[in-house]
Protein backbone atom coordinates (compact mmCIF):
# COMPACT_ATOMS: atom_id res chain seq x y z
CA UNK A 1 0.00 0.00 0.00
CA UNK A 2 2.44 2.60 1.53
CA UNK A 3 5.10 1.82 -2.07
CA UNK A 4 2.32 3.44 -4.57
CA UNK A 5 1.41 5.83 -2.46
CA UNK A 6 1.63 9.30 -2.58
CA UNK A 7 0.32 10.83 0.65
CA UNK A 8 2.67 12.00 3.44
CA UNK A 9 5.79 12.58 0.64
CA UNK A 10 6.19 15.57 0.32
CA UNK A 11 7.47 16.73 3.92
CA UNK A 12 10.14 15.26 5.47
CA UNK A 13 11.01 17.79 7.81
CA UNK A 14 13.83 17.07 10.62
CA UNK A 15 12.27 14.52 13.36
CA UNK A 16 13.59 17.44 15.64
CA UNK A 17 11.74 19.96 14.03
CA UNK A 18 8.89 18.96 16.29
CA UNK A 19 6.95 22.65 16.06
CA UNK A 20 6.89 22.66 12.29
CA UNK A 21 5.65 18.73 12.29
CA UNK A 22 1.87 18.19 10.40
CA UNK A 23 0.47 14.66 10.64
CA UNK A 24 0.06 13.48 6.86
CA UNK A 25 -2.35 11.05 7.34
CA UNK A 26 -4.76 9.31 4.20
CA UNK A 27 -8.32 9.26 4.09
CA UNK A 28 -8.77 5.66 4.53
CA UNK A 29 -6.32 5.03 7.68
CA UNK A 30 -8.11 8.26 9.15
CA UNK A 31 -11.54 6.21 8.78
CA UNK A 32 -10.14 2.91 10.32
CA UNK A 33 -9.18 4.41 13.37
CA UNK A 34 -12.40 6.42 13.82
CA UNK A 35 -13.77 3.03 12.92
CA UNK A 36 -11.95 1.20 15.51
CA UNK A 37 -12.70 3.55 17.94
CA UNK A 38 -16.54 3.70 17.19
CA UNK A 39 -16.40 -0.23 17.70
CA UNK A 40 -14.53 -0.25 20.85
CA UNK A 41 -16.99 2.84 22.61
CA UNK A 42 -17.35 2.95 25.22
CA UNK A 43 -13.67 1.16 26.15
CA UNK A 44 -10.85 3.22 25.10
CA UNK A 45 -9.81 1.78 21.60
CA UNK A 46 -5.66 2.37 20.42
CA UNK A 47 -3.30 0.76 17.98
CA UNK A 48 -0.40 2.62 15.81
CA UNK A 49 0.14 3.71 12.29
CA UNK A 50 3.31 2.00 11.16
CA UNK A 51 5.85 3.43 8.40
CA UNK A 52 9.38 3.21 7.02
CA UNK A 53 12.20 4.69 9.56
CA UNK A 54 12.68 7.71 9.27
CA UNK A 55 10.29 8.94 6.59
CA UNK A 56 7.54 10.39 9.02
CA UNK A 57 4.66 8.25 6.19
CA UNK A 58 1.68 6.61 7.68
CA UNK A 59 1.74 3.41 6.02
CA UNK A 60 0.13 0.76 7.66
CA UNK A 61 -2.58 0.67 10.34
CA UNK A 62 -2.11 -1.95 13.18
CA UNK A 63 -4.89 -1.58 15.50
CA UNK A 64 -4.38 -3.68 19.50
CA UNK A 65 -5.90 -4.57 21.89
CA UNK A 66 -6.75 -2.74 25.02
CA UNK A 67 -5.55 -4.99 27.41
CA UNK A 68 -6.93 -2.57 30.09
CA UNK A 69 -10.32 -3.07 28.55
CA UNK A 70 -11.23 0.27 30.06
CA UNK A 71 -13.30 3.36 29.44
CA UNK A 72 -10.60 5.34 31.15
CA UNK A 73 -7.08 3.74 30.47
CA UNK A 74 -5.64 1.94 27.95
CA UNK A 75 -2.71 -0.32 27.82
CA UNK A 76 -0.86 -2.48 24.69
CA UNK A 77 -0.57 -5.96 26.20
CA UNK A 78 2.80 -6.62 26.98
CA UNK A 79 3.23 -10.05 24.71
CA UNK A 80 1.29 -7.75 21.55
CA UNK A 81 3.98 -4.87 22.66
CA UNK A 82 6.76 -7.16 22.10
CA UNK A 83 5.85 -9.05 18.99
CA UNK A 84 4.76 -5.33 17.43
CA UNK A 85 8.57 -4.32 18.29
CA UNK A 86 9.99 -7.32 16.84
CA UNK A 87 7.94 -7.15 13.56
CA UNK A 88 8.43 -3.02 12.78
CA UNK A 89 12.15 -3.64 13.47
CA UNK A 90 12.10 -6.19 11.11
CA UNK A 91 10.52 -4.14 8.84
CA UNK A 92 12.84 -1.12 9.42
CA UNK A 93 9.75 0.78 10.79
CA UNK A 94 9.07 2.55 13.50
CA UNK A 95 5.75 3.40 14.99
CA UNK A 96 4.74 6.59 13.16
CA UNK A 97 1.48 7.30 15.04
CA UNK A 98 -0.02 5.91 18.44
CA UNK A 99 -3.17 6.54 18.39
CA UNK A 100 -6.10 5.68 21.44
CA UNK A 101 -9.52 6.82 22.31
CA UNK A 102 -11.20 8.96 24.69
CA UNK A 103 -14.76 8.00 25.12
CA UNK A 104 -16.31 10.78 27.78
CA UNK A 105 -13.08 13.35 27.19
CA UNK A 106 -12.12 15.73 24.67
CA UNK A 107 -9.53 14.59 22.01
CA UNK A 108 -6.77 16.15 23.85
CA UNK A 109 -3.47 14.03 25.80
CA UNK A 110 -4.88 13.36 29.57
CA UNK A 111 -2.06 13.82 32.72
CA UNK A 112 -1.20 9.56 32.05
CA UNK A 113 -0.99 10.27 28.62
CA UNK A 114 1.50 12.91 28.85
CA UNK A 115 3.23 10.75 31.71
CA UNK A 116 3.66 7.67 29.74
CA UNK A 117 4.22 9.03 26.64
CA UNK A 118 7.59 7.35 25.70
CA UNK A 119 7.99 7.68 22.00
CA UNK A 120 9.00 11.49 21.22
CA UNK A 121 9.15 11.46 17.83
CA UNK A 122 5.66 9.79 17.09
CA UNK A 123 2.55 11.49 16.30
CA UNK A 124 -0.18 10.71 19.28
CA UNK A 125 -3.71 10.76 17.79
CA UNK A 126 -6.37 11.35 20.19
CA UNK A 127 -9.58 10.35 19.09
CA UNK A 128 -13.29 11.55 20.97
CA UNK A 129 -16.06 9.65 20.79
CA UNK A 130 -17.38 11.53 23.42
CA UNK A 131 -20.16 13.13 20.82
CA UNK A 132 -21.65 10.28 19.42
CA UNK A 133 -20.56 7.33 20.76
CA UNK A 134 -20.15 4.25 18.59
CA UNK A 135 -23.09 5.59 16.18
CA UNK A 136 -22.16 7.89 13.00
CA UNK A 137 -21.86 12.00 14.38
CA UNK A 138 -19.04 14.11 14.86
CA UNK A 139 -15.40 12.72 15.98
CA UNK A 140 -12.66 14.80 17.02
CA UNK A 141 -9.53 13.29 15.80
CA UNK A 142 -6.34 15.74 17.00
CA UNK A 143 -2.37 14.92 16.28
CA UNK A 144 0.23 16.43 19.10
CA UNK A 145 3.37 15.62 19.93
CA UNK A 146 4.69 14.83 23.39
CA UNK A 147 8.29 15.05 24.25
CA UNK A 148 9.43 15.62 28.19
CA UNK A 149 6.13 16.10 29.05
CA UNK A 150 5.58 18.98 26.84
CA UNK A 151 1.93 18.71 24.42
CA UNK A 152 2.55 20.32 21.00
CA UNK A 153 -0.59 20.13 18.81
CA UNK A 154 0.17 19.61 15.16
CA UNK A 155 -2.52 20.07 11.78
CA UNK A 156 -3.68 16.46 10.55
CA UNK A 157 -4.05 17.11 6.75
CA UNK A 158 -6.17 13.81 5.47
CA UNK A 159 -5.02 13.45 2.16
CA UNK A 160 -7.76 11.21 0.03
CA UNK B 1 27.42 -14.32 32.48
CA UNK B 2 27.13 -11.79 29.25
CA UNK B 3 23.42 -11.00 28.00
CA UNK B 4 22.38 -8.58 25.15
CA UNK B 5 20.25 -5.84 26.33
CA UNK B 6 18.11 -4.50 24.03
CA UNK B 7 16.99 -0.45 24.72
CA UNK B 8 14.54 1.72 23.49
CA UNK B 9 15.10 4.85 21.77
CA UNK B 10 13.76 6.99 25.01
CA UNK B 11 16.34 5.35 26.83
CA UNK B 12 19.22 5.33 24.27
CA UNK B 13 20.37 8.66 25.87
CA UNK B 14 21.70 6.73 28.58
CA UNK B 15 23.68 4.76 26.17
CA UNK B 16 25.16 7.37 23.92
CA UNK B 17 22.67 6.19 21.15
CA UNK B 18 23.49 2.54 21.14
CA UNK B 19 20.04 0.34 20.52
CA UNK B 20 21.93 -2.74 21.92
CA UNK B 21 24.39 -2.91 25.15
CA UNK B 22 25.93 -6.09 26.41
CA UNK B 23 25.79 -6.46 30.58
CA UNK B 24 26.11 -9.02 32.99
CA UNK B 25 24.68 -10.93 35.75
CA UNK B 26 23.35 -14.15 37.16
CA UNK B 27 20.04 -12.06 37.51
CA UNK B 28 17.92 -8.78 36.03
CA UNK B 29 18.44 -7.31 38.72
CA UNK B 30 22.55 -7.93 38.50
CA UNK B 31 22.10 -6.93 34.86
CA UNK B 32 20.87 -3.81 35.36
CA UNK B 33 23.21 -2.86 38.21
CA UNK B 34 25.96 -3.78 36.18
CA UNK B 35 24.98 -1.65 33.06
CA UNK B 36 24.22 1.10 35.68
CA UNK B 37 28.40 1.29 36.09
CA UNK B 38 28.57 2.06 32.24
CA UNK B 39 25.17 3.57 31.56
CA UNK B 40 24.49 6.01 34.18
CA UNK B 41 20.76 6.67 35.30
CA UNK B 42 19.32 3.73 33.42
CA UNK B 43 18.85 1.75 36.74
CA UNK B 44 16.49 4.67 37.80
CA UNK B 45 14.42 4.14 34.49
CA UNK B 46 13.99 0.84 35.32
CA UNK B 47 13.28 0.61 38.76
CA UNK B 48 12.06 2.03 41.70
CA UNK B 49 11.57 1.05 45.29
CA UNK B 50 13.71 -2.45 44.38
CA UNK B 51 11.45 -3.71 41.96
CA UNK B 52 10.34 -2.80 37.73
CA UNK B 53 8.70 0.65 36.93
CA UNK B 54 4.71 -0.79 36.38
CA UNK B 55 5.24 1.22 33.20
CA UNK B 56 8.11 -0.45 31.90
CA UNK B 57 8.30 -4.10 30.57
CA UNK B 58 11.58 -6.08 30.20
CA UNK B 59 11.65 -9.70 28.71
CA UNK B 60 14.02 -12.74 28.77
CA UNK B 61 14.21 -14.63 25.81
CA UNK B 62 10.76 -13.14 24.37
CA UNK B 63 8.98 -13.58 28.23
CA UNK B 64 8.11 -11.22 30.35
CA UNK B 65 9.14 -11.23 33.38
CA UNK B 66 6.36 -9.88 35.15
CA UNK B 67 5.15 -13.69 34.62
CA UNK B 68 8.72 -15.15 35.40
CA UNK B 69 10.64 -13.97 38.80
CA UNK B 70 10.47 -9.59 38.17
CA UNK B 71 13.94 -8.23 38.59
CA UNK B 72 15.17 -12.05 40.41
CA UNK B 73 14.55 -13.49 37.33
CA UNK B 74 17.46 -15.36 36.24
CA UNK B 75 19.70 -15.12 33.07
CA UNK B 76 22.49 -17.50 31.59
CA UNK B 77 25.03 -16.24 29.55
CA UNK B 78 23.82 -15.75 25.75
CA UNK B 79 20.32 -14.69 26.65
CA UNK B 80 18.41 -11.36 25.45
CA UNK B 81 17.20 -9.18 27.58
CA UNK B 82 14.24 -6.32 25.52
CA UNK B 83 13.13 -3.48 27.65
CA UNK B 84 9.90 -1.26 26.06
CA UNK B 85 8.02 1.24 27.41
CA UNK B 86 4.40 0.16 28.21
CA UNK B 87 2.34 2.17 24.97
CA UNK B 88 -0.31 2.99 27.95
CA UNK B 89 -2.19 5.98 28.78
CA UNK B 90 -5.75 7.28 30.22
Amino acid sequence: MGATRSVGRTGRSPPRDYAERVLKISEEIRDAIVAHARRDHPDEACGVVAGAQGSDETTRLIPMLNAARSPTFYEFDSMDLLRLYRELDERDEVPVVIYHSHTATEAYPSRTDIGLASEPAAHYVLVSTAASGAAEGPVEFRSYRIVDGVVTEEEVEVCP
Amino acid sequence: MAVEVRIPTILRTHTDGAKAVEGSGTTISEVIDDLETRHSGLKERLVESGDLRRFVNVYVNDEDVRFLAGVQTPVKDGDTIVVLPAVAGG
